[in-house]
């Protein structure tokens, strides 16, 4: 067999062409319904793999839609490794981008939410960071400290309340109008065994996106500030604390100095 | 090369959804076994789990992604992520299959067909022979249950099957429901499949459900669907086969619409007692 018919077999499993010549059954030379078995196999288990990465998109745009929706994508964008736990990190992009859904605005934003929790999931395993190694820092050189994201660690934000409406849509919470519609962020962090998706205050977002890029609490804090003047730095340090998004204090300020000197 | 040395007893696919309920007790069950490609990630829950059940059973790690009956070189990144895996969890056998998924880059997610010819089995076998000296171990095939035929082929698949065996030393994985399916698609007696099989060779039995559905012109056609109890005349054949070889280790596969883990655990139980019974016969 050559690389040829391998390529006319797999060129119709994506499309709707009749089988390629050379392709039979006992009872016929060109067995469309059989052939189709291979193509609805591709499509059902490729739909579903997406399905399971993105459950709550599925739920607010219903089955049918989301089976259309994840075909576009599929005919667009077939996976290209054998590691389907990684497909369709950019079907949110897509999904932005998807005519029919236009009018779900928030709904590419609950995907990259979706997208952040299984990378979380599948995400390396590290200890999060002891809250007694802050204890024992003082105050003078608390500003200057960097931290290292726990390899789990997704910043998500979005100028939609789209943290409450995955919480609505993946049973965390009751589906409900949502009273106060307004952007929303969240860290997406996986300590130990379990995926959480943690709101954040005003700015919060912020603060620790600067802090995942490695800039010092102090750096962190200002931007944050400057972000929204309500921004509450001892909140958000005790968020930092409790959900393990950070692993080990990096290089500090002093070390900085040192080096450039 | 390490051999492939799966208990002969009864095992189960492993589901996520069962892990509490299978630490929860002791469990009847000979070996489990695992899609490779599901344990790639860098951690998390899925390592967790495996790394527990490796501690108290013998294990098969299955690949469904390699594309072994690819036209074109085998994917090295996936075969050393493979490698990775096995030497991590040191299974008691790893498996792929008869069939191809991946063309040019794109990964398909289906195990297709390719027709039997000598340029085929020469490709095939070249494969085989690269996965067993980068894993450092014997690897299992499994027949396909396929739906198509090809007006190329020039060997049949038994015959092609332990020519590949005879050339790599690679051992047979028999998927006896696979085996059903294909014969009823391709109006054959799955009886006589069987008879022309190289059992010599069989170190592992696959036993699944399938569902039924006609072709355009009212003829059966099965579709291999892993979403019910194995049907009868699968476990007809199984006992047949079993007769013949004795005792194999041998697996309940369920990956569609998986029921409570006591149903699945089941289904292990009835082919352990099938294996008792053969390993009785093969001792009188």
């Amino acid at each position: 067999m050559s690389h040829a018919t391998q390529s006319a077999f797999a060129a119709g499993l994506l499309d709707t062409a009749p089988p390629p010549a050379g392709v039979t059954a006992w009872n016929s030379s060109s067995p469309t319904r059989r052939y189709g078995v291979y193509r609805n196999n591709v499509a059902a288990s490729l739909t579903g793999a997406l399905a399971a990465r993105f459950p709550a998109a599925e739920r607010i745009v219903g089955a049918a839609f989301f089976r259309a929706m994840a075909g576009a994508f599929i005919h667009l964008h077939p996976p290209h490794s054998p590691l389907l736990l990684a497909y369709g990190d950019d079907f949110p992009d897509f999904a932005a981008a998807f005519e029919p859904a236009r009018e779900i605005a928030y709904l590419a934003d609950v995907m990259r939410l979706e997208a952040a929790r299984t990378r979380a999931y599948h995400a390396a395993d590290a200890a999060p960071l002891d809250p007694q190694a802050l204890a024992g820092i003082g105050p003078d050189r608390l500003g200057g400290l960097v931290l290292v994201s726990h390899p789990s660690l997704s910043i998500v934000s979005s100028p939609h309340p789209a943290v409450t409406i995955w919480a609505m849509n993946a049973g965390e919470m009751p589906v409900a109008p949502v009273p106060d519609w307004r952007g929303e962020g969240a860290l997406v962090v996986r300590p130990r065994m379990i995926v959480d998706v943690v709101p954040l205050p005003p700015a919060g977002v912020s603060f620790f996106r600067h802090l995942a890029h490695g800039y010092t609490l102090a750096e962190a804090a200002c931007a944050a500030m400057e972000a929204d003047a309500a921004f509450d730095l001892s909140k958000n340090l005790a968020i930092l604390l409790r959900t393990g998004a950070f692993t080990t204090i990096g290089r500090d300020q002093d070390d900085e100095d040192r080096d450039h000197a | 090369m390490i051999p492939s040395a799966l208990p002969r007893r009864a095992g189960a696919g492993f589901k996520p959804e069962h892990f509490a309920a299978i630490i929860a007790e002791p469990q009847p069950i000979g070996f489990f076994e695992v899609h490779a490609e599901n344990y790639m990630g860098a951690g998390g829950p899925p390592h967790a789990q495996l790394g527990r059940l490796r501690e108290d059973f013998a294990l098969s790690i299955h690949g469904v992604g390699l594309s072994i009956g690819s036209m074109q070189p085998l994917d090295r990144a996936h075969l050393a992520r493979l490698k990775t895996l096995c030497e991590r969890y040191q299974p008691e056998s790893f498996s792929e299959h008869l069939a191809w998924s991946t063309h040019d880059s794109v990964f398909l997610n289906d195990l297709l067909p390719l027709p039997y010819t000598q340029e085929t089995l020469r490709r095939v076998a070249g494969h085989i022979d690269e996965v067993q000296d980068a894993l450092g171990r014997q690897m299992l095939l499994e027949n396909p249950a396929t739906y198509v035929l090809f007006a190329e082929s020039t060997i049949e698949e038994t015959a092609f099957l332990a020519e590949i065996a005879r050339r790599t030393g690679c051992g047979l994985l028999l998927d006896v429901n696979n085996v059903f399916v294909a014969a009823t698609n391709h109006n054959l007696n799955p009886s006589d499949y069987i008879a022309r099989f190289p059992l010599e060779a069989v170190r592992e039995i696959h036993l699944s459900g399938h569902s039924e559905t006609v072709d355009e012109r009212g003829a059966p056609l099965l579709i291999d669907s892993h979403g019910t109890p194995v049907r009868d005349p699968v476990w007809a054949l199984y006992a047949a086969v079993i007769d013949r070889i004795g005792p194999v280790a041998s697996l309940i596969e369920w990956d569609n619409d998986v029921p409570a883990w006591p149903v699945l655990r089941d289904e292990a139980a009835a082919a352990q007692r099938m294996l008792d019974a053969a390993a009785r016969k093969t001792a009188a």
